[in-house]
């Protein structure tokens, strides 16, 4: 090639390259307007709500007083919420996916199935609360308690949890799934001793990415009636007297930390802003640290089972 | 071809002179194992199989060869039953199973029942993300065996029968993912043989694998016929000549060609199964 050449095809290349500096500098730009957005708010947030975050906070109940109200009963609520919602959705979920991977037969029935399941997780979710309402609290009279609540956030998972799973299930590779058969396994053998190990990284980890989207739920929980200002505590699982163990608690009424978050943000004094900043915060860091279990849990299994 | 370069051919392959030889078909097979009659197979509309009538001797090595996609794989996972977890898949024909003369693609056969006679061991190694021990004892778990005396021997042989007990008996908690390529295929040899099956499948099971390890498989596969029948799929030429006592030729599909080793290499029948000797295709 002779010496011109190079210099118009060295001419044509930056002029190609252009582009890429052109789309790297807008797409940083976009990247920023969201990430910058949601630092301010979290800075927003927390200056607001850094000084109310003491130990007292959290072991106060709501009060008129902003200064003495706290976070008792929110995150006890929570809590006891969220163990409802996982030991609710987190054997139905794995158990639907399984069957749905393994066992279901391929024909237009469990392929509707199959699509209803996938849109499910994008159905709003204050229709999860009109559907809980109906269902739970007025034909089958749990009230508005904390198993309510906890069913009622399992229905809004269980569409992720069944997606993980079996997403978890299909990555096992084909060589592994025939190799167990092959060695005359039956189908629960199979599944017991090698699908179901093998997916419950991915499994759990779908799981606690659900339970974090629950977490923040507040739509759901107002509309089965969860209280704005609650007092006291539910009755306590385990008791002085013979059986020892009780599930009164399961149906005392509650709330929640959004909820608890949003009456706060409804009051028109500056003081209980603060609160709700503290209480935003507490939320955030709730559901960062699930997301960071998520991440470590998968971590974990990535590192026994590769393919 | 003419003589000399046959015979330069066949040195080339490292034909030797084995101590038996096993005996030409044509004269006598000896006990069979299986035999396939009439297999056909489909996958949907595809018609994978072609009428397949196939011995396969007890106590000899059986090889298929042919060029990929001639259905070899296809034909040996219809023993232990393998399509039947895909769904499309229909069987025609028969696969007789000796002794007890069973046909093994029979409607009230269980797959289950094939696979705990018929070992396999595949293409690429697939040992589970558990230990050596777990690996190896799962077939006998999955029979029900939980005596950990009675695991802890019978993996012992297994993995000796492999020749692996020496490299592996220290690390049998080890997980077996932290083997070699080559371990772990021999690995998945001792998880075949830990229920003595009657008939080991192997599904070109040096494909994956470097030379050296290839060789340890190949002697592994000479020392296992005295106990187990064997059938391979190879895509490798000089290994069917290797290993095998009698060969099949397959293509498209179609069994062309089954032989004593010896004699196919020697002298193929059929001009495609010289054609593809030679190297004309495949």
């Amino acid at each position: 090639m002779s010496a011109p050449d190079v210099q118009k095809m060295r001419e044509l290349i930056a002029r190609r390259k252009r582009w890429d500096l052109i789309f790297s500098l807008v797409g940083l730009l976009c990247m920023l307007v969201g990430v910058l957005t949601l630092l301010v708010l979290c800075a927003d947030m927390a200056r607001d709500g850094i000084g109310r975050l003491n130990g007292d906070f959290f072991t106060s109940f709501p009060s008129r007083r902003a200064s003495e109200a706290g976070i008792l009963s929110a995150w006890v609520g929570t809590s006891l919420v969220m163990l409802v919602t996982a030991a609710a959705a987190i054997p139905l979920g794995i158990m639907a996916g399984i069957y749905l991977e393994e066992y279901a037969p391929s024909n237009w029935i469990t392929q509707l199935i199959e699509i209803n399941v996938t849109n499910l997780a994008g159905v709003p979710s204050i229709i999860y609360g009109l559907l809980a309402l109906g269902l739970f609290v007025y034909q089958l009279g749990l009230g508005e308690s904390i198993l309510t609540a906890g069913l009622t956030l399992a229905l809004l998972i269980l569409p992720v949890v069944i997606v993980a799973t079996r997403e978890a299930i299909r990555a096992i590779p084909r060589e592994i799934r025939e190799g167990v058969y092959a060695l005359g396994a039956t189908h629960w053998q199979a599944v017991k001793d090698h699908i179901l190990p093998y997916s419950l990284g991915g499994i759990l980890t779908g799981v606690i990415i659900g339970l974090a989207r629950a977490i923040g739920e507040t739509a759901p929980v107002i509309t089965i009636g969860a209280l704005t200002f609650i007092a006291f505590l539910p009755p306590p699982p385990v008791t002085s007297e013979f059986p020892y163990l009780s599930f009164d608690w399961l149906f005392s009424p509650f709330t929640v930390m959004p909820i608890q978050m949003f009456n706060w943000v409804s009051r028109p004094q500056a003081a209980f802003l603060e609160n709700a900043g503290a209480a935003g915060m507490v939320l955030l860091l709730m559901t960062l640290a699930m997301n960071a279990l998520a991440i470590w849990v998968r971590y974990r299994f990535r590192k026994r089972i590769k393919w | 071809m003419n003589e000399p370069l046959t015979k330069l051919y066949h040195r080339s392959l490292r034909i030797s002179e084995p101590e038996e030889t096993a005996p030409a078909p044509e004269q006598t097979l000896g006990i069979l194992k299986a035999e396939a009659r009439n297999l056909s197979f489909c996958y949907g509309d595809f018609k994978a199989l072609k009428g397949i009538h196939l011995p396969v001797p007890q106590h000899w090595v059986t090889a298929l060869i042919g060029p990929s996609g001639c259905g070899k794989s296809t034909f040996i996972r219809s023993f232990n039953r393998m399509h039947d977890l895909y769904a499309g898949s229909r069987y025609e024909g028969e696969i007789r199973f000796y002794p007890d003369d069973v046909n093994l693609l029979d409607k009230d056969v269980d797959p289950i029942q094939a696979r705990m006679r018929i070992g396999m061991v595949f293409q690429k190694p697939n040992p589970f993300p558990k230990s050596v021990l777990d690996n190896v004892a799962y077939g006998l778990r999955v029979r029900g065996e939980t005596n950990r005396r009675v695991l802890a021997e019978k993996v012992e042989q297994a993995l000796r029968s492999a020749a692996l007990w020496d490299e592996v008996k220290d690390r049998l908690e080890d997980m077996a993912f932290n083997l070699s390529g080559g371990q772990q295929q021999r690995l998945c040899i001792a998880r075949a043989l830990v229920t003595d099956p009657e008939l080991l499948l192997f599904d070109e099971p040096t494909s994956a694998l470097d030379p050296m390890a290839t060789a340890n498989i190949e002697e592994l596969i000479q020392q296992l016929k005295k106990r187990v029948t064997i059938l391979i799929v190879t895509h490798n030429m000089q290994q069917a000549a290797r290993i095998s006592d009698y060969s099949a030729f397959m293509y498209l599909g179609e069994l062309i060609e089954f032989a004593g080793t010896k004699a196919m290499f020697t002298n193929p029948s059929d001009p495609r199964t010289e054609n593809y000797l030679t190297g004309r295709f495949g």
